[in-house]
């Protein structure tokens, strides 16, 4: 039983964590609360249907997995549109708002485009729920006790892979570099040559192209529905602010411990109360640890 | 010719509320050049306005002939300048070697030649190359700020106040680099409040008061005139 909460926890962890990512890095650079955050796992999701819908005819599947190389084009797809998206919406609201000095402004702003871009997907695609495949995936045993289906296995590997792409990025890169620095001390990164307004750029294609992934994967596991970014921004928060706001690591280690803990909580309480788990967790660690379990006070 | 030529520069943080009223000052090719002033005579602003970050209502800024007008900061190093700031001028959570390479980052190709360059300057730096450059002390943390600005190779160096906060002993060896770099062929325009110090290792200097140049001379006559110690200290004497 716990061993199964427990895999079960890692594989929802995984997907806030992917979500929480590009949270604790717009933080970081913009400076702002993104609450459109969510909506963005959800235009992922619906994005990569487009492509799966495109692909309908073609019956390709890898191994034991419930989807082929069309879902290889839907996530490319997904997170190339997100980006875009994340990039126009930046462009429209909040780049605008950046020359104001009331920062409560911009998330504001990103309430009001979050509850946007939420109706939007309900106009263009409607309000029930949607999935890239309707056969029924088999679960196998792992470990005694503990079954999973292969989408899940891919999940958590994709997740784990893309984790360690991103430290590669901003560890080794010059972009990422780049970006680490502009999180630092924006005035100095322009002083010093770097061109901001590009890292902004990357940051939202970065953030952008993570929320798609986790939305898609979300799907695959879960379902496809307008609110579903919308019900993971709050654990999404909880994760980035419970890791530490403004580490990338912090985000996937929060997201690995909310995503477990809801599901471990079933253990004492009925399944309604889950998501007030992730809250607790925060509260409890923030009154312990005020930065977060990786978060750094300010130098 | 003068490298770096401002000629009645005008700027503030609020149009209609000039903190510089129309200053000029020339600093020649292989000079030190010190502005000295009392606090609030805008000595900060006017290195920022040269750097691009305070805007600009009036006047006329060359470097090397070429006009700065109200180029974004970020552009600034493509024209040969590198300016220094007093406060947060390291990137804290990043490494010393970070910092560096940050410094070179509008460059093309590897830096490693550059980044050896710095490290003969500064090789107090080199056991602290992997760490954080938060957390390295105020002194070795300015070395990092100016090893940064040195790493494209600046024809004019602006260094916004290199000693405030250090020690007398760290001053003496802050400024013996600034000469050094000097002497390796970097123009360098320095903000001071440690005047004495500033002077002795500058060849021209100009004083600062209420948003105009008051006084400008050799080092050497300043550090004995009168009217400057009365300036920056607000009372009689002489600075030695």
């Amino acid at each position: 039983m716990i061993g199964q909460l427990l895999a079960n926890g890692i594989i929802l962890g995984a997907t806030i964590a992917l979500g929480a990512i590009g949270l604790t890095m717009t933080y970081n650079i913009l400076d702002f609360a993104n609450f459109a955050q969510g909506e963005l796992l959800t235009f992922g999701a619906y994005f990569a249907l487009i492509a799966v819908s495109a692909f309908a005819g073609v019956h390709s599947t890898f191994g034991a997995l419930s989807f082929g190389w069309p879902m290889v084009v839907a996530l490319l797809l997904a997170a190339a549109l997100t980006s875009l998206l994340a990039i126009l919406v930046d462009w429209l609201v909040f780049r605008p708002l950046r020359r104001s000095s009331i920062q409560v402004a911009l998330v504001i702003a990103s309430f009001g485009a979050s509850l946007l871009l939420r109706h939007l997907v309900v106009l263009i695609w409607g309000p029930q729920p949607a999935y890239y495949t309707t056969n029924i995936q088999i679960s196998t045993q792992i470990l005694p006790g503990v079954r999973v289906t292969p989408d899940q296995i891919f999940l958590v590997a994709l997740t784990a892979l893309l984790v360690v792409g991103l430290h590669f990025f901003l560890s080794r890169t010059k972009l990422g570099k780049a970006m680490r620095a502009t999180a630092d001390d924006p005035q100095l990164a322009q002083v010093t040559g770097i061109d901001v307004a590009r890292v902004v750029r990357w940051t939202w294609i970065v953030g952008g192209s993570l929320a798609a992934v986790a939305g898609v994967l979300y799907g695959m596991t879960v379902q496809i529905l307008p609110e579903m970014g919308f019900n993971l921004i709050l654990p999404l928060f909880a994760a980035a602010i419970l890791g530490g706001v403004g580490s990338v690591y912090g985000a996937v280690l929060g997201g690995l411990v909310i995503g477990i803990a809801e599901n471990l909580s079933v253990l004492f309480l009925t399944p309604t109360y889950k998501p007030a788990i992730a809250f607790l967790l925060m509260i409890a660690v923030l009154l312990v640890r005020p930065t977060g379990i990786l978060g750094k006070p300010k130098l | 010719m003068s490298l770096l030529q401002v000629d009645q520069l005008v700027a503030g943080y609020l149009r209609g509320v000039p903190i510089l009223r129309g200053v000029s000052l020339s600093v020649a090719q292989g000079e030190i050049v010190t502005v000295l002033g009392p606090n609030g005579a805008g000595k900060s602003t006017l290195v920022k306005s040269i750097a691009g970050l305070v805007p600009v209502f009036g006047g006329h800024t060359t470097l090397d002939g070429q006009p700065l007008g109200n180029l974004p900061a970020h552009r600034l190093i493509a024209v040969g300048l590198a300016y220094v700031p007093q406060t947060n001028n390291i990137f804290k959570r990043l490494s010393v070697l970070e910092n560096l390479e940050m410094g070179g980052y509008p460059l093309r190709g590897r830096l490693d030649a550059r980044i050896a360059r710095v490290f003969d300057l500064f090789p107090e730096l080199l056991p602290f190359r992997k760490q954080a450059a938060g957390r390295l002390s105020g002194g070795q943390r300015q070395m990092v700020a100016i090893g940064r600005a040195l790493m494209v190779d600046p024809k004019l160096l602006i260094l916004d106040e290199p000693s405030a906060g250090l020690s007398p002993k760290l001053v003496a060896q802050v400024f013996s680099k600034v000469r050094q770099i000097r002497d390796a062929g970097v123009t360098v325009l320095m903000v001071e409040q440690n005047a004495k110090a500033a002077l002795q290792i500058s060849d021209r200097g100009y004083v600062l008061a209420e948003g105009r140049e008051r006084i400008q001379d050799q080092a050497s006559a300043l550090l004995v005139n009168p009217e400057v110690g009365e300036l920056y200290l607000g009372a009689k004497g002489k600075l030695l």
